[in-house]
């Protein structure tokens, strides 16, 4: 495994590795950081005069992504993933332990500059947790053990590409597979595919003569052909909101512009979510075939075409493993130029690496961020189809829908829609954790139940699911026979378990958090708002809350889903909507009072005055 | 209590300069026709110590100390309605100026380190309040009915919005009457 | 072309005609019709992130100062529950800043204050965060106090676009996003700004404050202490109609 990271880069050789290209800011911030540990405030000033940009925009860009550090951090950054689940398995306790161990407080720098220890956004290891990060890189199934093993290589200062393999080993622990995972395509078979049918259909006929009625799309001239069977398909967006992948294909294609751009969603940032994870692992190639024939739809010879994948910051250590995947692609023709041997189909394909923003999942952010910007959605219209990466027409697609699109563009869309339920063509990869026997990644046919999956991972006393992570929704036990489709139970795939043992404001909690932290700070409701109910639920977790409070709460959701700019604000409401209408016990217990209590803790806010008088008669408390 | 048709009026000022009151005796002769209607229980104006039961209670001034919190707690107990009267009762104002210095830091340079001082001590008397370590707006430690904004509130603020309340009218001050400054 | 034909659409029951281009607000202020507003300003690309001219066209909550005037929509703006979330909004604001308004030269010429005086907001009413900004008084004629920002990105726009020097930028994220200069200092004494910058002049609040001309005109006799926002926008609105946007 390569984990290098010993190389000490010049500004100068970064830029020039980039080609000066001030889109690429993102990425030169990361390579210079990987060098050298830290954006030092001489490296940006440097950095925004070789690329010609203001000191204040690229200082503004490094100070949005949560793995880009203006301030000096250790040499060592051990950074724990703090989704719920990783909480269930012991993670907090693990912190703590190794805080002690190492002597240094959450959140700062050891005194010798050696270590920091924090906690990051969920690192997608929820299956194989706690899971954390050293400089980025991920390390699973921690316990003490392993921690001992980490404090030990930290204390002796050992680089981290001389750590043990045994460390980094991730798991797939693929439990249940269907049509996706087992798909059998040989690289290339998609694209000969793709590009069959069109050749097969090289008469005159315009698109407008092709035959529904007779069910033979196949009749559609050129690239267009599998445009058709996509569409046919019925293949919807994976990545939760459902938009139908043939339709926004079609209206990418039919917008003008010089070049047709191909992303790659790989920003699997919602918490409990790990298929792209093993997605990107097992089956790149999959990836990279839908992408290419998502090009060959959108180019069709007419216009240029470009790819990128977008892959999240926590999944770095799978930098190497794709563009290997990549430049075997480009080796065997089925990337670059004449793809398959078609005389002007050119495409080629670049990974972009994020650096922690859960926002950036969310397509007009993902691409500003694929432009060198902060990770903030974009108004909308326009939509990203008719003006996306640098104001062209972009396709952004989840890992998942890709790898279905590969699918469909070799055994057409018929056989595609004949599995799953009428609305929820095909099959859904899920990401199970949490309380069950079998965490890992189950694919089902559209249309299964929960109970269904449920006993399939060995759930045992399930309390509540929480279907498609923080922004999806949470139900209790008298829901388990709903199905997991567009039209009942949508998902992007995240699928956590929690039994009675588990206490669901915790979880709640857990997630308003989440949210205030990953919040772009754009718009007022959900800058403010985010922040505001995090305030108020950790009031409520010190026991201080009362029923305004649970007013106050409403008060909030009311205005981030009335007025927050991106999805992101409007389903930081979810699980608190949620677990208001199934849970409410579980707020209204710690409640001290149903009236009215203070904000904040008065007699702790005596405690300076007390420590410093030395007072501690009845007047010095409150 | 109350004469028989009077309302019962309690006043003070906690954090505050006491300019929020010379505004409400800013009202002038207009003071005559609110007292056909009110009377005053706990006030600067008048000796009585603790607030007693009242229909109305007006508080100028931020919390800054456990003083403050007590007598806070003295007028929501005592209070049907409670109005946050001038700047620093509604949003912390002059004195939460100091929210941004540690407490712990401010009273060891002032009564300790500070050059010139002999023999400094931070006063422990139990009875001086305790200070809080941030100054805050009243609706932070107790539920607050009504606020007047303003620093202070001009008179016509003040009596259109009493002769609302005493009217049984929700309070509205329109333009020129709502000012924060 | 025959002008009787233009393009309009309906807001809170009157028609509105606008050019093709215009947003709806845009529209609506040429129209003689506010809307309230605090990050769009009629000089510049909307920004959309205030959210205080939230409306609802054809019942879908949208920023009217984004939204693309369209032939046939429905909008409705002054109603109880609009108005609730534009004071809502303004509190939010007031409770994450410092907003100490007695001390403040820009009170009554303040955007975010006039809002607050026009929609009836009596109090922050959350918890305020009192974050701590300190205040950068480096600059010989400029003060910057941080306290007041509500992070319109004005400035930054204003520094960029027309006077092409790039001294702002925001950064961080979340309650922690914040205004930065483009100095290594992070000083605004050590940047190219000039007192004459189109940044000193378009903050709305009192983030950016010429000095040596503090309180030339009173407290009580300034802009919005004189006429309420809701008549003072649509005065200062551009009369003919413009067809900017993002």
């Amino acid at each position: 495994m390569m984990r290098h990271q010993d190389l000490h880069p010049s500004v100068d050789e970064v830029v020039a590795l980039h080609g000066g290209d001030a889109t690429r800011l993102v990425q030169i911030l990361r390579d210079l950081q990987e060098g050298q540990g830290w954006l030092a405030p001489p490296v940006v000033t440097e950095l925004a005069r070789k690329l010609g940009l203001s000191r204040a925009r690229v200082e503004g860009v490094a100070a949005f992504y949560s793995f880009l550090h203006l301030e000096p951090v250790g040499q060592y950054r051990v950074l724990f993933s703090d989704n719920i689940t990783d909480r269930m398995q012991g993670s907090e306790a693990l912190l703590a332990y190794l805080s002690e161990k190492l002597w240094v407080e959450k959140g700062k720098v050891s005194e010798d500059g050696l270590l920091s220890i924090d906690t990051t956004s969920c690192t997608g290891l929820c299956d194989q947790g706690p899971g954390l990060l050293v400089n980025g890189w991920a390390i699973p199934r921690i316990d003490q053990e392993r921690l001992d093993q980490i404090a030990q290589l930290i204390l002796a200062r050992q680089p981290i590409a001389q750590w043990p393999d045994e460390l980094f080993r991730i798991e797939d622990n693929i439990r249940r597979q269907d049509t996706l995972l087992g798909h059998g395509l040989q690289p290339g078979e998609a694209i000969r595919a793709a590009i069959a049918r069109a050749e097969s259909n090289q008469g005159d006929r315009p698109v407008s003569e092709r035959s529904w009625r007779e069910g033979i799309p196949a009749a559609t001239p050129g690239p267009a052909a599998t445009l058709e069977e996509i569409k046919r398909s019925n293949l919807r967006g994976r990545g939760g909101a459902g938009f139908g992948t043939g339709l926004k294909w079609e209206a990418c294609r039919n917008a003008p512009g010089e070049t047709h751009y191909v992303v790659c969603n790989a920003d699997e940032g919602e918490p409990g979510t790990f298929k792209d994870r093993v997605l990107l692992t097992r089956h790149a190639d999959l990836v990279f075939e839908g992408m290419t024939v998502c090009a060959y739809i959108l180019g069709g010879g007419r216009t240029t075409t470009h790819g990128f994948l977008y892959l999240r910051g926590e999944y770095r250590y799978l930098l190497e493993p794709l563009n290997e995947c990549l430049a075997r692609r480009r080796r065997d023709g089925l990337l670059g130029a004449d793809i398959c041997g078609r005389t002007g189909f050119d495409f080629d394909i670049e990974i972009h690496v994020g650096a922690g923003a859960y926002v950036c999942g969310e397509e007009s952010a993902l691409i500003e961020s694929l432009e060198g910007k902060r990770g903030i959605p974009r108004n909308r219209p326009p939509y990203p189809v008719t003006h996306g990466y640098l104001g062209q027409p972009t396709v952004v697609n989840n890992v998942e829908t890709f790898c279905a699109a590969a699918l469909v563009a070799k055994e057409g869309g018929d056989w595609y829609r004949a599995q799953g339920t009428a609305k929820s063509a095909g099959t859904k990869l899920l990401s199970v954790s949490g309380d069950c026997e079998r965490p890992g990644i189950y694919e089902y046919p559209f249309g299964v139940t929960v109970r269904q999956v449920l006993e399939d991972c060995g759930a045992r006393h399930t309390q509540a699911v929480q279907v498609s992570g923080p922004s999806g929704t949470l139900i209790d036990a008298s829901e388990f026979d709903r199905r997991i489709a567009f039209e009942d139970l949508p998902t992007a795939g995240a699928f956590m378990v929690f039994d009675e043992t588990r206490d669901m404001f915790d979880v709640v909690r857990n997630f308003v958090h989440f949210f205030a932290h990953e919040s772009c700070g754009f718009c007022t409701p959900c800058r403010v708002g985010t922040a505001m109910m995090r305030n108020v639920v950790d009031k409520i977790h010190a026991g201080r809350g009362a029923q305004h409070d649970v007013e106050e709460i409403c008060r909030l959701q009311k205005v981030m889903h009335l007025a927050a700019h991106c999805g992101l604000g409007h389903t930081a409401c979810n699980p608190m909507r949620d677990v208001m209408q199934r849970f409410r016990p579980a707020i209204q217990r710690r409640l001290k009072s149903l009236d009215f209590e203070p904000a904040f803790d008065l007699d702790g806010a005596l405690a300076v005055a007390r420590q410093m008088t030395g007072r501690d008669d009845a007047k010095a408390h409150l | 209590m109350a004469e028989a048709g009077k309302l019962r009026v309690a006043t003070t000022s906690l954090a505050g300069c006491f300019g929020c009151h010379m505004s409400l005796l800013d009202i002038d002769e207009r003071l005559f026709a609110l007292l056909e209607k009110v009377e005053f229980d706990r006030t600067p104006l008048t000796d009585i110590k603790h607030c007693g039961p009242c229909d109305i209670g007006i508080i100028e001034g931020g919390v800054c100390n456990a003083e403050n919190v007590e007598v806070l707690r003295e007028f929501r107990k005592n209070c049907k309605i409670l109005i946050a009267m001038g700047a620093c009762a509604v949003t912390g104002g002059l004195p939460a100026q100091r929210n941004h210095l540690d407490l712990g830091a401010c009273l060891q340079e002032v009564y300790l380190t500070e050059p010139g001082l002999v023999n400094g001590q931070i006063p422990n008397d139990p009875e001086l309040p305790l200070p809080l370590d941030q100054v805050h707006p009243l609706h932070e430690v107790v539920k607050v009915d009504y606020f007047i904004p303003g620093c202070p509130p001009s008179a016509d603020a003040i009596w259109k919005f009493l002769t609302d309340l005493i009217a049984g009218r929700t309070p509205r001050l329109g333009h020129g009457l709502i000012e924060y400054d | 072309m025959n002008m009787d034909v233009r393009p309009s659409f309906l807001l809170d029951g009157e028609e509105i005609p606008f050019e093709p281009g215009q947003t709806v607000i845009q529209a609506a202020l040429t129209a003689g019709h506010y809307i309230p507003h605090l990050c769009y300003h009629p000089e510049f690309v909307p920004h959309g992130s205030c959210k205080l001219c939230t409306v609802k066209a054809n019942g879908r909550p949208a920023a009217a100062c984004t939204l693309p005037a369209q032939a046939g929509l429905e909008v409705e703006s002054e109603t109880e529950e609009l108005n609730d979330l534009r004071r809502t909004l303004v509190q939010m604001l007031f409770a994450e800043g410092n907003h100490f308004c007695p001390a403040c030269e820009k009170s009554g010429n303040c955007v975010l204050q006039a809002l607050g005086y026009d929609l009836g907001v009596m109090t922050a009413g959350f918890r305020h965060f009192f974050l701590d900004r300190p205040v950068d008084a480096s600059h010989p004629d400029i003060l910057l106090d941080f306290n007041r920002c509500v992070l319109c990105k004005l400035c930054v726009r204003a520094s960029e676009e027309v006077d092409g020097k790039g001294v702002f930028s925001l950064a961080g994220r979340g309650i922690s996003r914040r205004l930065i200069v483009s100095a290594e200092s992070g000083r605004l004494a050590d940047t190219d700004i000039a007192v004459t910058d189109k940044a000193v002049e378009v903050c709305p609040v009192g983030v950016i404050i010429r000095k040596h001309i503090g309180f030339q005109t009173p407290i009580g006799r300034r802009r919005y202490d004189v006429r309420p926002i809701s008549a003072q926008a649509l005065e200062d609105a551009p009369r003919k109609p413009e067809a900017r946007h993002g």
